[in-house]
């Protein structure tokens, strides 16, 4: 049985994207079959951070109108054998994802032995992001430490709650998990940013992993590389660590304090 | 002063006031989420109802809605104007 993940925020350009794709990444990686999928009709990115936009000929839309067929649109991923990417249309509206032909197309995907199903959400609290998080299991909200983004992430919650699939059967409700990301220790200390634990206190959802303010992000985005993959770096590693949490490993934090440098690393530099 | 800040290392600690107003708001928001739109009808329909036994402005009715624990309290508040009470 496969299950569907949705990654959403509400506000735009918190790392939507970039968390999507290292955390379908990181399934695959771990040695499931994972598809990724992007909902955001219009304005896809996901190619991009994927590193696949050249070899992307049939999208979501074109899978939902029958035009194409699954096999034709998923596009294999460069460094897993196991993750496929399902790019979504650059020139049709929102419009074009309707509710039935989303269903077939994720029960489609289940039929294919698919694990799991990550749905990356467009920004915003309308009918992309609403299509994105309607038929999830688990639910991935990625904050910022910063009041607009908390706030937006209150309100998903809230829609999470109201409009997804499971809310309206009335089953079990669908698993939310936070997600912070662009966190700065050092700023944490000072008392200039909120902690982990404030924003996970204001909206009491548990905390699945910490991912730190990081250059080496727009490295990976501009390599088309997931930022998983970029060894040795802090990215890197807090994102396997939110990745094995979430198939159920107690993993603790790391990235979340700041220590500060000593004599000799101030006076000798260094990072 | 650029100086002394520097000097005595005084930060301004923002975080504490982002938390602050987040839990207000969002509390607030809460609110709304769990039914409290029918704050301004039910506001309009008291008027309604006691203007057919005596003469009250909009402002004399005050509604509100709070939380106190896990109690969800309202407070209806009406003040009739003098002429009511001294007959």
């Amino acid at each position: 049985m496969a299950k569907i993940i949705v990654v959403t925020s509400g506000k735009g350009g918190v790392g939507k994207t970039t968390s999507s794709a290292s955390i379908a990444s990181g399934l695959a990686l771990r040695g499931h079959k994972t598809a990724v999928v992007d909902f955001d009709v219009g304005l896809r990115n996901l190619d991009l951070i994927m590193g696949c936009e050249r070899r992307v000929v049939y999208d979501l839309v074109n899978v939902i109108n029958k035009e194409a067929s699954l096999n034709q649109a998923l596009i294999k991923d460069k460094h897993c054998d196991n993750l496929f990417v399902l790019p979504a249309s650059q020139t049709r509206d929102k419009n074009a994802l309707t509710e039935e032909g989303i269903e077939r197309v994720l029960k489609d995907l289940a039929a294919m032995d698919f694990e799991y199903i990550v749905c990356d959400s467009p920004a915003g609290i309308e009918h992309g992001a609403v299509m994105a998080l309607t038929f999830a299991d688990e639910a991935i909200v990625v904050t910022n430490p910063e009041v607009s983004s908390v706030r937006d992430s209150d309100r998903i919650l809230g829609i999470i709650q109201a409009k997804s699939r499971r809310a309206k059967d009335g089953g079990e409700p669908v698993k939310e998990h936070l997600l912070i990301t662009r966190y700065v220790p050092k700023r944490v200390d000072a008392g200039e940013m909120l902690s982990h634990t404030d924003v996970q206190e204001i909206l009491r959802i548990p905390l699945l992993g910490v991912i730190p303010e990081s250059e080496s992000v727009l490295h990976a985005s501009n390599q088309g590389n997931p930022a998983i993959h970029l060894e040795g770096s802090d990215v890197a590693q807090a994102y396997q660590d939110m990745v094995a949490r979430f198939l159920g490993e107690e993993v603790p934090m790391r990235y979340t304090t700041y220590e500060k440098p000593g004599l000799l690393k101030r006076i000798f530099g260094g990072k | 002063m650029a100086l002394l800040s520097f000097l005595f290392n005084t930060k301004t600690k923002s975080a504490s006031t982002a938390k602050e107003r987040l839990q207000i708001i969002i509390a607030r928001e809460r609110h709304g989420h769990s039914g409290a739109d029918f704050l301004p009808a039910l506001h309009k329909e008291l008027i309604a109802v006691i203007s057919k036994y005596t003469r009250v402005n909009a402002d004399d009715i005050k509604i509100s809605l709070d939380r106190q624990g896990n109690l969800e309290v309202l407070d209806v508040n009406v003040v009739l104007p003098d002429a009511v009470t001294a007959k």
